[in-house]
Parts: structure tokens; C-alpha cells; sequence
């Protein structure tokens, strides 16, 4: 079953370039997306039924692991996979349903591409989550970032030109980080696929070890808007249309932590100083990011914030280094993902109701909008971890991690963890009495709002509630991922099924190059892999 | 067979060092252009480096079955799949500065809307203290110098922000 793997990639490519010769057409090109992302759902929960037998593994034309890229489906990437096609989807169907307005503000784009670059976006995201190779992954990252540069530019009105600037500046820097990372990393080992990398990088000298441990922790660092490297989020998100901001704030800061997750537990052995640093950076990115959000008079940074602020949580449970921590930091990003995506969604919805987000000017809208009141107020307390919700869990667990790993930094990352949660009710209370109950300072618009639109944030709403009633097995299934992940072994195993390289064996390099594989370690056996290369490039063309 | 000759040689790397420094000076600047010119630098200095990371040149490229030594491929198929990458950043930067140029007349990247609120709030606080010292008068200077791109869109864009 394993050609259910590159679909998620495949689909949504084929479809941008439909939906791009359907540009004039804007009713075919939602229907052509809305399908994609649909079959796209539909593949990513067939996969999450199968990977429980264990990994799917895709050789890309049929060149075995080592040689070719390998595309990998294993617990984590199914689960992520399944998450992000639903907030696709839940996105997509809301801002279908904006679109006409949302189209005649942005009416001078030349050609309508919000669609086609929508689909290139959700290729970009499941590539990231399929890769079972670095530089795949690379590619991956830069097909997402160049979708995102056209989506939060959408317009180009002086403002989002602005934040927009700030936003592929950084993102540009961040991957000349990581691509320096691949080239150092090339160096070292010879090799980028991550299966070959997880058994040669350990037998490297710690002080190299370090050196690359670093060097992409810092590139996916300002992916996922670490600490120090998180000040370009809560400029550059607000700017953009309400679903773009949702899915960004949903996937892709997320898809900085998969990176992390991938990273840091398959291919470094563990590293208790480094580890150390990451958990002082996570208190710092908990505390001051929610700081940001306390002293926010816009409801839409506030909320880019408080996305900030809770990345911490979940680089909290990849620092603590143990199988609850991790179990608890996936559990919790497929928590955040939907969560964070519905308040976004419903943001858009606030300002489309009272013509502005920001807090000054917004009031009354509890008697007003009592529904919107009710779908922000559900995944707001969610978002503060208000028991029985899922953020309540998620944010347990990782707070049992910590007491079991027991040391002065864990407790002190505790303490951090609590003054988070407190001060995100805070800001959210703060917002919600500004906008919902006291008094408006001058009467609102009177605006009708799409049924379309409520429908699709109240079913995102719906989706970040209804985990809270699959917790149990959804903890379940992060366990065993969390497991999956720090034995290693299932995921290696399943790329190079006899140790060496890829099930079965092409035919011409079975004669030639056959013992090049065996010699293991050093950078010998690299110069078989040319596949990576072209293999990737092919996707690059399609991202142009 | 494939060489794996890792000591690399010392005019690249200083060709590396020289292109990357140049072109993190040029990122840093804040016209969109030199940081256009500055991303193409650092995107050559890592192209070299992973051409490097290839091992030794002088040895033919991977063709058909050979006992000679060969050069490593993957390095190459790499830096190619980078070069398309940075050529279509390239053009988006390109695009984006002409963009600005057309609202703005200049390609600057411009302030944070946060820094900016909090420079007008010290501003307002350093004028109702009136007081000499010596804090103070270093935040009015560091005011005044970072105003360069504030201009009449402020309000604009401020509005646009909230």
C-alpha cells in the first residue's frame, strides 16, 4: 500500500497547476481545491490506519534507500499528516466561503492564485512530513516558504509588503542556515538520507556532533519561532487575510517542531548540555512570549503571541528527553495545531462582524453575536488549558514529563509551564471582556456573515473540541509514536530493511556498486545517491 | 569508486568565508536591493560549500561502470537544486522590492509596528519627564536614528495594523 505515501505531494502539485489554468474561473478552482484537500484527508487517515502494522515506506523510483529518496510514513508523520489535511480543509472551505469579499479587496492580483498556491502550500507541508531525507525535507521547507511568500503578500497592499518583507527575509536566512547544515552534514557523513544518517552521525566526534546538532536547530529554530528567533511571527502573521494567518499559525510553525522532533530524536544521540540549553530556551520562549500577549491591544497579535508563547510548551517536552515528554509534546501539537487555527478563524470572523480586531474598539458582541461569542470562548479556554479540554491534557502531561525527569531545570520549566497557563487565561479573559462584554465605544456594523464562513470555523471549532473527547486514544497513539521515535530502530529498519540499503536491490547497482554499501561509516557510499538530487529538483520545477 | 578525499582546498574556503561575510554585511542592510544582492552571495558561498563537502576535484563525474576514481555527484544535483531554488526567491525579492518602491518610493524595510509604538511611547514619556538625564537623552537619540523610514504611510499601516 505503500504508493498511498506520495500522493499527499502529488495530488495537491497536480492540482495547483489545474487550478492555474482554471484562473478566470474562481467556483472551478474552489471545487478543484476542495477535492484535492478532500482526497488528500482521505489518503492521510488511510495511512494512519495502516502504519500501525508499522512504517510505509516508498522508494521514489524504485531506487533503493540509501541510493534514492526514501518517502516515510511512520506514526508521527501519519498523525501530523491527518491533523494538517483537516485544518487544510477546515481553512479552506472558510475561506472559500469569505473568498468573494476577500477577492474584490485583493482585486488587483493579475491572475487569481490564492488557490493554486493554497495547493502548493499543503504539498509543501505533506512533503515536509513525508521525507525521508534531508535535503528532501529542505526542498520541502522551501516549496512551503515560497507558497507562503505569495499567500502573506496577497495584494500587495503597503502593509502587507511591509511584514511580508520582514517574513522572507528571515525565512530566506533560516534556510541558508539549514543549507549550510546539509553541506556540513554531506561533509561528515556522506550521506543525507535520515535512516543511513541516524547510524553514521552518532559514530561522529561529539564536538562535530554539536557543531550540526546546532546548525539545524537554529534553521528549524526560526521555523518554529523559538525564543530569541521569534520576533519576526507576531509582526508578519497579523497582516495577512484571516485563513491565511490560521493556516500559518496552524502548520507551519508546526512543521519547524515535526523538524525538531524528526531531527533531534532520530539522528542525535542524546546530549544532556544541549538538552539543558533547549529547556531554558523554552521557559524563555513560555514566559516572554505570553508577556508579548498580556501587553497586546489587537486581538490578532495577541493571538500570534500566545502562538509563540506555547511553541515553548512543545519544545519543553522535546528538551526533557524522555518517551512521556515526547508522547506529551506530540499529543499536544496536534492539540495546538487545531486549536490555534480555530482562533484565528474565528478572529477573521470578529473582524468581519465588528469591522476591526483591534480590542479598543470592539464591544458588546456577546449580545450581539452570541454564537461568536460561544465559538471563541471554546477554544480560547482550550487554548489556556482549562480542565476537561484537550490543552488541559496535553499541558499534564508534559508537566508529568518534567516531574518524572525530576531535575532543578525540569521543575523550574514547571513552574514556567503554570505561569504560562495562567497568564495565556489572563490575556484570553482580558480579550474577552474587551470584546464581549463591555460596552462597544461606538456602535458596530451591521454585517451578515456567510454561513459558509461560520460553518467552517465552527467545524475547526468543533474538531480542536472533539479531541478532548478522543484524548485517551489519541494519548494512546502519541505514546506508541513517542515510542516508535526514541527506539529508532522501527524507523530505520523499515528504510534499509537488511541494514544496509532499501528492500530488494536494482538491478544495475547490485553488480557494481553492491559492496559500496556495505562498507558502512566514512563518506564512501555517497556517490550513489545522485537520485536525491534530480529526484527533488523535479518537484522544485513544479513549485516555480 | 569514488573519491573520498576530505581535505578541501584553501582557496575555496577563503572564496566561502569572503562571499558569506560579504553577504551577511548586505543582509543586514536595509534596502531590499542589497539584501537581494547579499541572499545571492551567501546562496554562492553555500553553493561552494557543499561542492566542497563533494570531496576533491579533478576526477571525472560518475558515468557508466569505471575501477578510476570518480567524483561524487549528489553535491552537484544539490547546488543545482539550490541554485533553481534561490533564482526563484530571486525574482519573488525582485518583485517585492519594485512593490514597495511603487507605495513608498524607496525599497527600506521598515520598522516593526511594535517597535514603533513603543519608540512614540519612551518619546512621550521622555517629554513629560523633561528630566536630564543621561537615559533619556540616549533613548531621544536612539529615537531620532531609528526614524529614518518613518514617513506618512505611518499612520496608514499603523491603522492597518490594529
Amino acid at each position: 500500500m505503500n504508493w498511498l505515501v506520495p500522493l499527499v505531494v502529488a495530488l495537491p502539485l497536480f492540482s495547483a497547476g489545474l487550478a492555474l489554468t482554471q484562473a478566470s474561473r474562481p467556483r472551478v478552482q474552489a471545487i478543484i481545491s476542495i477535492t484535492t484537500i478532500s482526497l488528500v484527508l482521505i489518503d492521510a487517515i488511510w495511512m494512519l490506519a495502516l502504519v500501525d502494522a508499522g512504517p510505509l515506506v516508498l522508494n521514489v523510483g524504485e531506487w533503493n534507500a540509501p541510493v534514492g529518496i526514501a518517502l516515510v510514513v511512520d506514526r508521527l508523520s501519519a498523525l501530523m499528516l491527518v491533523v494538517s489535511s483537516v485544518v487544510l480543509l477546515g481553512v479552506l472551505l472558510y475561506s472559500v466561503s469569505q473568498g468573494t469579499s476577500m477577492e474584490r479587496r485583493d482585486s488587483r492580483t493579475p491572475v487569481s492564485v490564492f488557490h493554486p498556491t493554497y495547493l502548493v502550500l499543503a504539498a509543501g507541508v505533506g512533503n515536509a512530513f513525508i521525507s525521508g531525507d534531508l535535503f528532501n525535507i529542505y526542498v520541502a521547507f522551501e516549496i512551503l516558504l515560497g507558497a507562503s511568500f505569495v499567500l502573506i503578500t496577497l495584494g500587495a497592499t503597503g502593509e502587507r509588503i511591509r511584514a511580508g518583507t520582514i517574513y522572507v527575509v528571515v525565512s530566506l536566512a533560516s534556510s541558508i542556515l539549514f543549507l549550510t547544515a546539509l553541506a556540513l552534514i554531506y561533509a561528515a557523513t556522506g550521506t543525507l538520507t535520515l535512516a543511513t544518517l541516524a547510524e553514521r552521525l552518532p559514530e561522529l566526534p561529539v564536538g562535530t556532533q554539536t557543531v550540526l546538532q546546532v546548525m539545524l536547530l537554529l534553521g528549524f529554530g526560526i521555523k518554529a519561532a523559538i525564543f530569541p528567533l521569534s520576533a519576526w511571527l507576531p509582526d508578519s502573521y497579523p497582516t495577512a487575510p484571516a485563513p491565511v494567518t490560521a493556516v500559518f499559525a496552524g502548520l507551519l510553525t508546526k512543521v519547524g517542531i515535526y523538524a525538531i522532533i524528526r531531527t533531534q530524536v532520530l539522528l542525535f544521540p542524546a546530549n544532556d548540555a544541549l538538552d539543558d540549553v533547549l529547556i531554558v530556551l523554552s521557559i524563555l520562549t513560555m514566559v516572554i512570549g505570553i508577556l508579548g500577549a498580556v501587553a497586546q491591544n489587537d486581538l490578532k497579535r495577541l493571538l500570534s503571541f500566545t502562538l509563540v508563547s506555547h511553541i515553548g510548551y512543545m519544545l519543553f517536552g522535546i528538551a526533557i528527553a524522555n518517551q512521556v515528554g515526547l508522547a506529551a509534546t506530540i499529543f499536544y501539537v496536534a492539540h495546538h495545531i487545531t486549536v490555534q487555527t480555530a482562533l484565528f478563524l474565528v478572529a477573521g470572523w470578529i473582524e468581519q462582524r465588528g469591522g476591526t480586531t483591534s480590542l479598543d474598539e470592539l464591544g458588546g458582541l456577546a449580545k450581539l453575536a452570541p454564537m461568536l461569542a460561544v465559538v471563541f470562548f471554546v477554544p480560547a479556554m482550550n487554548l489556556a488549558g482549562i480542565p476537561p479540554l484537550s490543552g488541559f491534557m496535553g499541558k499534564v502531561g508534559l508537566l508529568q514529563a518534567a516531574a518524572d525527569a525530576a531535575t532543578p531545570l525540569a521543575y523550574a520549566a514547571i513552574a514556567a509551564g503554570l505561569l504560562t497557563s495562567l497568564l495565556t487565561l489572563y490575556a484570553i479573559v482580558k480579550a474577552w471582556n474587551k470584546a464581549f462584554w463591555q460596552s462597544s465605544p461606538k456602535p458596530l456594523p451591521t454585517v451578515r456573515i456567510r454561513r459558509g464562513m461560520i460553518g467552517a470555523a465552527t467545524a475547526i471549532v468543533g474538531a480542536s473540541t472533539a479531541i478532548t473527547l478522543v484524548a485517551g486514544p489519541l494519548y494512546a497513539y502519541a505514546t506508541s509514536a513517542a515510542r516508535d521515535l526514541t527506539l529508532r530502530t522501527p524507523y530505520i529498519n523499515a528504510v534499509l530493511v537488511d541494514g544496509e540499503r532499501g528492500e530488494g536491490e536494482s538491478a544495475e547497482v547490485a553488480g557494481t556498486e553492491g559492496s559500496d554499501g556495505s562498507e558502512g561509516s566514512g563518506s564512501e557510499g555517497s556517490g550513489s545517491e545522485s537520485e536525491t538530487g534530480s529526484g527533488s529538483q523535479g518537484q522544485e520545477d513544479d513549485d516555480e | 569508486m569514488i573519491v573520498s578525499e576530505m581535505t578541501p582546498n584553501l582557496v575555496l574556503v577563503i572564496l566561502i568565508g569572503i562571499l558569506v561575510a560579504t553577504g551577511v554585511y548586505l543582509l543586514l542592510e536595509r534596502s531590499l536591493t542589497r539584501i537581494l544582492i547579499g541572499v545571492a552571495l551567501i546562496g554562492n558561498g553555500v553553493n561552494l560549500l557543499l561542492l566542497v563537502a563533494g570531496g576533491a576535484a579533478g576526477a571525472p563525474p560518475l558515468v557508466g561502470e569505471s575501477e578510476e576514481p570518480m567524483a561524487d555527484p549528489v553535491p552537484q544535483a544539490l547546488i543545482l537544486t539550490a541554485i533553481v531554488i534561490t533564482l526563484g526567491f530571486t525574482a519573488f525579492i525582485l518583485a517585492m522590492a519594485y512593490r514597495s518602491w511603487q507605495l513608498h518610493g524607496h525599497d527600506e524595510v521598515q520598522d516593526d509596528v511594535e517597535d514603533r509604538r513603543v519608540a512614540k511611547r519612551t518619546e512621550e514619556g521622555a517629554l513629560d519627564a523633561r528630566a536630564d538625564d543621561a537615559s533619556v537623552n540616549a533613548a531621544m537619540e536612539a529615537l531620532t536614528v531609528r526614524d529614518e523610514t518613518e514617513d506618512e504611510d505611518n499612520e496608514q499601516s499603523e491603522g492597518g495594523a490594529r
